[in-house]
């Protein structure tokens, strides 16, 4: 395959060329979540199918349940949160009643995710390419010096600089894309086929941000990687993915490819979101370029 | 004040005496071998009921400057004159007299940290107006008169900001800078922790009140909301204003790499995404 793939030890072999339509890795159908403090349904039902090399945006405000039903696929639900209804598959496996043995297996080398707050997520004690080292030794089982070379392989694939000498900084020594990249190739260490990027790219500066989104755009590219990128921003969504859903209080008020959503928008949300692009964004000065 | 209203119209260059001038200013952080200047000949005027948008990313110097404007850092170099007051060489008991008469107000990122948690909104929102002399009966009447023009109901006037949502908080963070009919307030980076409606209706608002003449500076990293509202657009790039003009200007035809690379890496809706290509080798262009 491809370089990037190669470096990353991609193992391809599951998802060899067939004449048949691509089986989704994720399969998320009509998933409903609750509140079980409160008894209240927060997701009222949200579905999309996502297969390699396919990306699938979700959108909405704070509190639209966004974050919830990624957590939800991810089985990391926050205490007294829980599924209802509906069906998560990952590679074809329910997730309902999967053990945390099982769990464990899954996340990292199936799906994987990145979020909004890098720094957060890594040890400021522990040098961060240690960090992402041990997520390869851990995930596939390799000794500490092979671990070492994956990891700068992993650091130079996400476009670091200076692969060596960022293993040996810590968190504070780098900035906010630099810790978003660190972390993008701990998630991507052990070839998962699915990534969560949940606002990912959203406290980031928008030159950054771009330097991000052509990452993620390269590995679903040339490593097949399936991405459901969660933003609060259309245009995000718009630039990275082939669908797009529209998560309004819990509830999906639009859903399509993403061309026909941005074109066409048939609810009013959707068209709220648009008209606030085009008023208090860059694209009241920028003519739209092939629909004039 | 009012009699400036006029100087709403397009064109930057009425014969109105600008309530900023900034000139020349240099700012530097650090002493002797670790002396970094964080800002470098910044010279920028903005007129009575102009928005000027000052954008620029993590580092650029544009926290500085809004810090450089309201006397909380000492700028080594270069002048500032606010309402045709040199407030460069004010000293801090004169620095106290000018922020309490209202003249400047300003708004920062995180409404928690400048609301006083211990203070009913009223209170926070009477403050200012007490400060300037009102009585408290007057600046009762005043803050309720206020409300709807910020959009905020009456009966938050009793809460405390932790009880209030992110898009509240910051709307009283707004209302507190307005209330005193300030000349110029300083907002950096006023929505960028807002969602998408909460950060339209703090921009709806500040539009609003432009009318009554204030004059705003409004710092953010986020292109988008500055094209939303300035009527120019200064961009900052390590610590130097690369680029000032009409808004329409800065992002329709982009002049310095810098700036080309800021529009370019901009997602939008409805155009294509800025080749790749171009932006790296604007990057190489600005890292030579």
């Amino acid at each position: 395959m491809t370089t990037l793939s190669e470096k990353l030890h991609v193992q391809a072999d599951e998802s060899t060329v067939s004449a048949d339509p691509p089986a989704p890795v994720l399969s998320v159908r009509d998933v409903r979540i609750s509140d079980q403090a409160g008894d209240r349904e927060i997701v009222h039902g949200v579905s999309f199918a996502l297969t390699p090399g396919r990306a699938v945006g979700i959108v909405g405000e704070s509190g639209s349940g966004k974050t919830l039903a990624c957590r939800a696929a991810l089985g990391i639900l926050p205490a007294h949160f829980e599924v209802t209804a509906g069906s998560i598959e990952i590679d074809g496996r329910d997730i309902a009643g999967l053990s945390s043995a099982e769990w464990t297996a899954l996340r990292g080398a199936t799906i994987s995710a990145v979020f909004q707050d890098p720094a957060s997520y890594l040890n400021p004690s522990i040098r961060v390419g240690a960090q992402v080292a041990e997520v390869i030794r851990v995930k596939k089982g390799v000794k500490r010096g092979e671990a070492r070379r994956q990891a700068i392989d992993l650091l130079r694939a996400v476009h670091l600089r200076d692969p060596e000498l960022v293993y040996g900084q810590y968190s504070f020594e780098l900035s906010g894309g630099m810790l978003q990249r660190v972390l993008i190739a701990a998630a991507i260490a052990a070839g998962p086929r699915i990534l969560i990027a949940d606002e990912a790219t959203t406290a980031l500066d928008v030159t950054v941000q771009a330097e991000i989104l052509d990452l993620l755009a390269d590995l679903r590219e040339e490593t097949g990687l399936a991405l459901v990128v969660v933003s609060h921003d259309l245009a995000v969504v718009a630039q990275l993915c082939d669908e797009v859903l529209v998560l309004r209080q819990g509830e999906v008020v639009e859903q399509g490819p993403t061309r026909q959503v941005l074109h066409d928008p048939q609810h009013e949300y959707t068209r709220l979101l648009i008209a606030e692009h085009e008023q208090y964004g860059l694209d009241r000065f920028l003519a739209p370029k092939e629909d004039a | 004040m009012s009699s400036e209203q006029t100087a709403l119209s397009i064109d930057p260059v009425v014969p109105v005496p600008p309530v900023l001038q900034v000139e020349n200013l240099e700012v530097h952080y650090g002493l002797r071998r670790r002396r970094r200047s964080a800002l470098n000949g910044v010279s920028l005027n903005v007129a009575p009921g102009e928005t000027v948008g000052i954008i620029g990313e993590t580092g650029s110097g544009k926290s500085t400057l809004a810090r450089a404007v309201l006397g909380l850092v000492r700028a080594s170099a270069g002048s500032i004159v606010v309402g045709g007051e040199d407030i460069g060489a004010y000293g801090p008991r004169q620095w106290r007299a000018l922020r309490r008469r209202g003249v400047i107000q300003y708004v920062f990122q995180d409404p928690l940290r400048s609301l006083d948690p211990d203070l009913t909104i009223e209170a926070s929102l009477a403050e200012p107006l007490i400060l300037q002399g009102v009585s408290r009966e007057e600046a009762a009447t005043r803050v309720r008169a206020f409300l709807s023009r910020v959009r905020l109901d009456e009966e938050l006037l009793d809460r405390l900001p932790g009880e209030l949502s992110g898009g509240q908080r910051q709307r009283v963070a707004v209302a507190r800078a307005l209330v005193t009919d300030p000349r110029l307030v300083i907002l950096d980076e006023p929505v960028s922790a807002l969602d998408s409606a909460n950060r339209v209706q703090i921009l709806q608002i500040l539009k609003e009140r432009r009318a009554d003449g204030v004059a705003l500076v409004f710092i953010s990293h986020d292109l988008g909301s500055v094209a939303g509202i300035a009527d120019r657009i200064a961009v900052l790039y390590r610590g130097e204003l690369v680029e000032v003009g009409a808004a329409r200007d800065v992002i329709g035809a982009p002049q310095h790499p810098y700036t080309r690379l800021l529009v370019g890496s901009a997602p939008t809706l409805h155009t294509a995404a800025a080749d790749r290509a171009e932006r790296a080798a604007l990057r190489a262009l600005l890292h030579a």
